[in-house]
């Protein structure tokens, strides 16, 4: 039991210690948040309460289109589940990285601080996830991201322009940090980077597509691409699953992976 | 118009549930390697499909953006360090719009 619970303390230090970047970078992203919150006639409170919350950039972004534009509530829930859909696929794709037996207690505490660069960095970690890691980076990430905009809805109007645009690649930096590495090591999630990208700027501009909302493109792509190279390639190796002899429910994609 | 506070009640509800539902109701290990393999790339995918080409509007000008690109793949490979990648992203965007005029 104490070993247990110094296990925990570990994985919270080491999870405070992995979130610092992602509260830095999340302060600078945060912030330009704010200015278009500020900008929507939303106060400094609403604006830190809204990223406490929420904790999600284009989910927020969407989120002050709705209030923007006095759409119904009905709107609202529409609008956030679709732009936030990709949470759905990595709640689930979490779920299995955490031990099978963890309580509803954890479950529940861990989907509050599911963002793309959370859930990245906690799919790296080997072997099971200890739900801890993922409280250490959201206890320094969250505050980070209400911080970060707070200050941008508070000061956001003196901020130069030029200081302002430099801002808005900041999350997509992140973004890179998350895929670049791993596409380095693995010539198939390389291929996924550069075919998803091409896929999304073809979306973007061919007619009919493109008029669908961002987040639909999103989560379209996503299920599309990855439901290809799930059946395509699928992945062999299950470390954490080795006890289990492993019985495919779906032998055929295996022969398949190799056409 | 309608009350801000409210909507941000029904925004942070619908997000929670959107991620604590698979969270909670899948409690046993996916076996099905076709699911598993697709859980494993979705996040490949998805970030890849948000940065671009949407970080090409993110700043002043789509060249100021091109660079701020460059310089993040690039970081991200030699480096791949998160905080490292974001702020050096925005530092090659801060000096390219500072070289050249909008």
């Amino acid at each position: 039991m104490s070993s247990n619970r110094t296990d925990n303390l570990t994985w919270f230090r080491r999870g405070l210690k992995d979130g610092f970047p992602i509260a830095m970078g999340y302060f600078a992203v945060a912030f330009t948040l704010g200015i278009t919150a500020r900008q929507i006639g939303m106060s400094v409170l609403q604006s830190a309460v809204m990223s406490l919350t929420m904790l999600a950039s284009a989910g927020e972004f969407a989120t002050m289109t709705v209030i923007a534009s006095g759409s119904s509530y009905l709107v609202m829930i529409i609008t956030t589940i679709v732009v936030n859909m990709r949470y759905v696929l990595m709640s689930a794709a979490l779920s299995q990285k955490i031990r099978p037996e963890t309580g509803l207690g954890h479950r529940m505490a861990i989907s509050y601080a599911v963002t793309d660069e959370i859930f990245g960095v906690a799919s790296s970690v080997e072997g099971y996830l200890n739900p801890f890691y993922n409280y250490g980076m959201a206890a320094i990430a969250a505050p980070g991201w209400t911080l970060g905009t707070a200050l941008g809805a508070a000061m956001g109007a003196i901020l130069p322009l030029r200081a302002a645009n430099a801002m808005g690649v900041a999350l997509y930096g992140m973004f890179l940090a998350i895929i670049i590495p791993p596409a380095k090591k693995d010539r198939i999630i390389a291929l996924i980077v550069v075919l998803s990208m091409g896929a999304s700027y073809l979306c973007s501009v061919l007619p009919g597509i493109k008029a669908l909302s961002s987040g639909m493109r999103i989560i379209l792509l996503t299920v599309g691409i990855a439901a290809l190279f799930a059946w395509k390639v699928p992945v062999v190796e299950a470390p954490e699953s080795a006890e289990e002899p492993e019985a495919p429910e779906h032998p055929d994609h295996e022969k398949k992976g190799d056409a | 118009m309608k009350n801000t506070n409210l909507y941000l009640l029904v925004a942070f509800l619908t997000i929670y549930l959107v991620r604590a539902l698979p969270m909670t109701l899948i409690r046993r290990e996916i076996k099905s390697p076709f699911v598993k393999s697709f859980l494993y790339y979705v996040p490949y995918v998805t970030l890849s499909v948000m940065t671009f080409p949407a970080i090409l509007s993110a700043t002043g000008s789509v060249i100021s953006a091109a660079v701020g690109l460059a310089a993040g793949v690039i970081l991200a490979w030699v480096d791949g360090n998160l905080f490292r990648v974001a702020i050096g992203a925005c530092l090659a965007v801060y000096i390219c719009e500072w070289l050249l005029p909008l």
